[in-house]
C-alpha cells in the first residue's frame, strides 16, 4: 500500500445499517475513512483495493486513493481527505436531487471532529433553510485523531447541535445495527418525504489508530481499546441472530469463509492490476470540451 | 451589442442560459429577491424560480455547487466580491478543482462561480482583491477574466457549457462600460485574443487593464509606434502559444496587471516569454507594470494610485519600444 489507510473496523454497523435503509439510487458522501461506506454502497472490493494500491484498475485509476475515491455509478460521490469537507457537497447533492424533482436523498458521513468545522455549520444550516433531502450521519467514535471528544467540544451528544439548525437530532448506539437502522429509518423517510434533514449522532468505537501507522497508545490505553471488543457490532448482531435461531454456527462460519475468499480474490486481482503508465500522468487535469 | 454595458450583458446571458437549459440555476447571497448586489441576477427568480438566496455561507455555497453538479445540475454561484471567496477556497481548490483528475477522468464538474474583483473608490483593503494571480498554482481550475461586455457574454456562456469548474472574474470598474471594439469573432474560452496588431511591442493585459492597453496603443500609433495588444481572457490555464508567438514576433513584451507585484499573472507571462526567448536565442526586452506589493487603501486617491494608469502605461510603452531587441 503506497499511502496510509484508515481502517473502518469497529464502525461497521453504521455503514451497513444506513445502506440497509436507503434506496439503491440514493447518494453517499464519505470522509477520510471511506472503505466501509464504499463497500456498503456496492463498490467491488477488488477495484476499491486496487484504488488504495494506486493501480490502474482502481475506481479512479489510482489518482484518488482512500481520500478521494468515488464511483458515481454507485452513487458514491466521494471520500474526502479534508475533515468536514464533504458535508457541504452532500447538501449540494441533495439540492440537485431536489431541484431535479426526484425523491432521492443524500447521506453525509463525518466524524465527531468534523462537527467543529465551519463546513459542518454552514452545510447543516443551508440544508435546514432549503429543506434539503439529506441525512447527516455523525460517526461519533469519541476521538478527533488524538483529541477526546470531551476535550474538543462542550456538548456530550452532538445531536444537541441539531437544535441550532432547527432540525431533529437523534442519538443511537452506532455499534448496534438494529439501533442504527431504527434511527436511520425516520430520518431517511423524512428526507424522502421532502421534510428536510436530520442529524444522527451514532456512538461507536474506532478499534485501530487514526491511520495504519498510528497505534493510538499515545492517547488511549490498551485496556480502553480492549473494552471496545465487548461492543463489536458484528459479534453483537451474530449473537442476536443466533439467539433468535436465525443464524447457526455453521451458517456464520460459511459466511466468514465466503468473505475471506472474496477478499483473497480481491487482493489477487488488485495485485495483478498494472500501475498507470507514466505517459498518462498529465491526463484528465481538465475534461475535454469544444471551448478548450 | 455596442450599447450594452457589462452588467446588462451578464444579466442577459443569464436569462439566455436559464431559458435554454433547465439544469442551469443560480445561487448566492442576495441573488434572488434583491437581484444581486450589482443587479446582474435581477428578474431571474421571478422568471425561472431556479434562484436560491443563500445564507452568508460561502463554503456551503461552493460545496453545494459541487454536489449539485455531481448529480447533473449546472450551478452558477455568485460571490458578492471575490474577497468573499477566500473563506471558501478549500471547497474550490481542494474539492471542485481536483474532482476530474482525482476520479481518473470519470467525473466532470460543470460549475461556474462568478465574482467581481478589483479596486473601486472606497472599497478598502478587504474589498479590492484580484485573487487570480494566486490561482495559477491550482491545475484543474479554470479562471476567466472578461475585458468587455461581448467577451463577458461569450465567456460566461462557454463557462456554463463547460464540464469543468470555472471561476469567472468580472472587473467591477467595467460594469457600467460598453464594448471598446465591435464584432469580435467567437473564440474558445481558454484562448487569448489578439485585439490589435502591431510589430514593435506586445502588450499582454487582462480584464480592466485591456482597454487601457488599447487606449495607450492608439496614442502610440499616432507617433508611428505599432503595439500589439493581447487580451489574456483565460488566466488559468494560460494560452501560452498565443502569448509567446506574439512576444517573439514583436520582440518586446509589456505585461499589465492590476494585481500586486510579485508572482501571479505578470510574473508568469514574463517567465514564459523569457524561457521561449532563451530557447530561441532571442533578446526580448521584458517589462511588467503592476500594482505595488501593498494592500489597497480605503482613501480613494491612494487606492486609485495603486492601479497602473494610462499615463504610466504609455510612458513604459515608449521606453520599452526604444530597447534594442534581436
Amino acid at each position: 500500500m503506497p499511502g496510509h489507510t484508515s481502517p473502518y473496523v469497529g464502525q461497521e454497523a453504521i455503514a451497513v445499517g444506513l445502506a440497509a435503509e436507503v434506496a439503491h439510487n440514493d447518494v453517499v458522501v464519505s470522509h477520510h475513512r471511506p472503505t466501509g461506506h464504499a463497500l456498503a454502497a456496492g463498490l467491488e472490493p477488488a477495484r476499491l483495493l486496487a484504488e488504495l494500491m494506486g493501480r490502474e484498475g482502481g475506481y479512479c485509476r489510482g489518482r484518488a486513493g482512500k481520500h478521494q475515491v468515488s464511483s458515481l455509478e454507485h452513487g458514491f460521490l466521494g471520500a474526502n481527505g479534508v475533515v468536514g469537507g464533504g458535508i457541504p457537497i452532500a447538501a449540494g447533492a441533495a439540492l440537485g436531487l431536489q431541484m431535479r424533482g426526484t425523491d432521492r436523498i443524500a447521506i453525509a458521513y463525518f466524524g465527531d471532529g468534523a462537527t467543529n468545522t465551519g463546513a459542518f455549520h454552514e452545510a447543516l444550516n443551508l440544508a435546514a433553510v432549503w429543506t434539503l433531502p439529506v441525512v447527516f450521519v455523525c460517526e461519533n467514535n469519541g476521538y478527533a485523531f488524538s483529541t477526546r471528544q470531551q476535550d474538543h467540544q462542550r456538548v456530550r451528544d452532538i445531536a444537541e447541535r441539531a437544535a441550532a439548525y432547527g432540525m431533529p437530532g437523534e442519538v443511537a448506539d452506532g455499534n448496534d445495527i438494529d439501533a442504527v437502522r431504527a434511527a436511520a429509518r425516520p430520518a431517511v423517510a423524512r428526507a424522502r418525504a421532502g421534510k428536510g434533514p436530520t442529524l444522527l449522532d451514532l456512538k461507536t468505537h474506532r478499534w485501530y489508530g487514526q491511520y495504519d501507522a498510528d497505534d493510538s497508545l499515545a492517547y488511549r490505553s490498551q485496556a480502553e481499546i480492549e473494552s471496545y471488543k465487548a461492543h463489536c457490532p458484528i459479534e453483537t448482531f451474530r449473537a442476536r441472530l443466533a439467539a433468535r435461531g436465525e443464524l447457526s454456527a455453521e451458517a456464520f462460519a460459511s459466511l466468514q469463509r465466503e468473505i475471506e475468499t472474496s477478499i483473497a480474490r480481491a487482493v489477487e486481482w488488485a495485485l495483478a492490476s498494472p500501475p498507470s503508465p507514466l505517459s498518462e500522468r498529465d491526463r484528465h487535469v481538465y475534461a475535454a470540451s469544444d471551448a478548450r | 451589442m455596442s450599447a450594452v454595458t457589462l452588467q446588462q450583458a451578464l444579466r442577459a446571458t443569464h436569462f439566455d442560459l436559464m431559458e435554454k437549459d433547465p439544469r442551469v440555476f443560480v445561487m448566492g447571497e442576495d441573488v434572488g429577491v434583491l437581484g444581486g448586489a450589482f443587479g446582474i441576477t435581477a428578474g431571474l427568480l421571478q422568471r425561472f424560480g431556479r434562484v436560491r438566496d443563500a445564507p452568508i455561507s460561502e463554503t456551503a455555497i461552493i460545496g453545494a455547487a459541487t454536489g449539485a453538479a455531481l448529480v447533473g445540475m449546472r450551478p452558477i454561484c455568485e460571490m458578492q466580491f471575490v474577497d468573499f471567496l477566500y473563506v471558501a477556497l478549500d471547497q474550490l481548490l481542494h474539492h471542485a478543482a481536483l474532482a476530474h483528475y482525482a476520479s481518473g477522468g470519470a467525473n466532470t464538474l460543470p460549475l461556474v462561480i462568478r465574482a467581481n474583483y478589483g479596486v473601486g473608490p472606497g472599497s478598502g483593503p478587504q474589498d479590492s482583491g484580484t485573487l487570480y494571480g494566486a490561482l495559477l498554482q491550482f491545475p484543474g481550475l479554470t479562471v476567466l477574466v472578461p475585458s468587455s461586455p461581448s467577451e463577458a457574454a461569450s465567456l460566461l456562456a462557454q463557462a456554463v457549457h463547460d464540464p469543468n469548474p470555472v471561476l469567472f472574474l468580472e472587473p467591477r470598474e467595467l460594469y457600467p462600460t460598453t464594448d471598446p471594439l465591435p464584432d469580435l469573432p467567437l473564440l474558445p474560452m481558454t484562448r487569448a485574443r489578439v485585439l490589435r496588431r502591431g510589430d514593435q511591442l506586445t502588450c499582454v493585459a487582462a480584464g480592466g487593464m485591456v482597454r487601457k492597453a488599447l487606449a495607450a496603443a492608439e496614442r502610440l500609433a499616432a507617433d508611428g509606434l505599432a503595439v500589439e495588444v493581447v487580451d489574456v481572457r483565460c488566466v488559468m490555464p494560460l494560452d501560452q502559444a498565443t502569448i509567446i508567438a506574439s512576444a517573439l514576433r514583436t520582440g518586446r513584451l509589456l505585461v499589465l496587471d492590476e494585481a500586486p507585484r510579485g508572482g501571479g499573472l505578470a510574473a508568469e507571462v514574463i517567465a514564459l516569454v523569457a524561457e521561449a526567448a532563451t530557447a530561441s536565442s532571442r533578446r526580448v526586452p521584458l517589462r511588467r507594470l503592476t500594482a505595488p506589493p501593498t494592500p489597497i487603501a480605503y482613501a480613494p486617491h491612494l487606492a486609485a494610485a495603486a492601479v497602473p494608469d494610462s499615463a504610466a502605461i504609455e510612458a513604459i510603452m515608449r521606453e520599452l519600444a526604444r530597447e534594442p531587441q534581436s
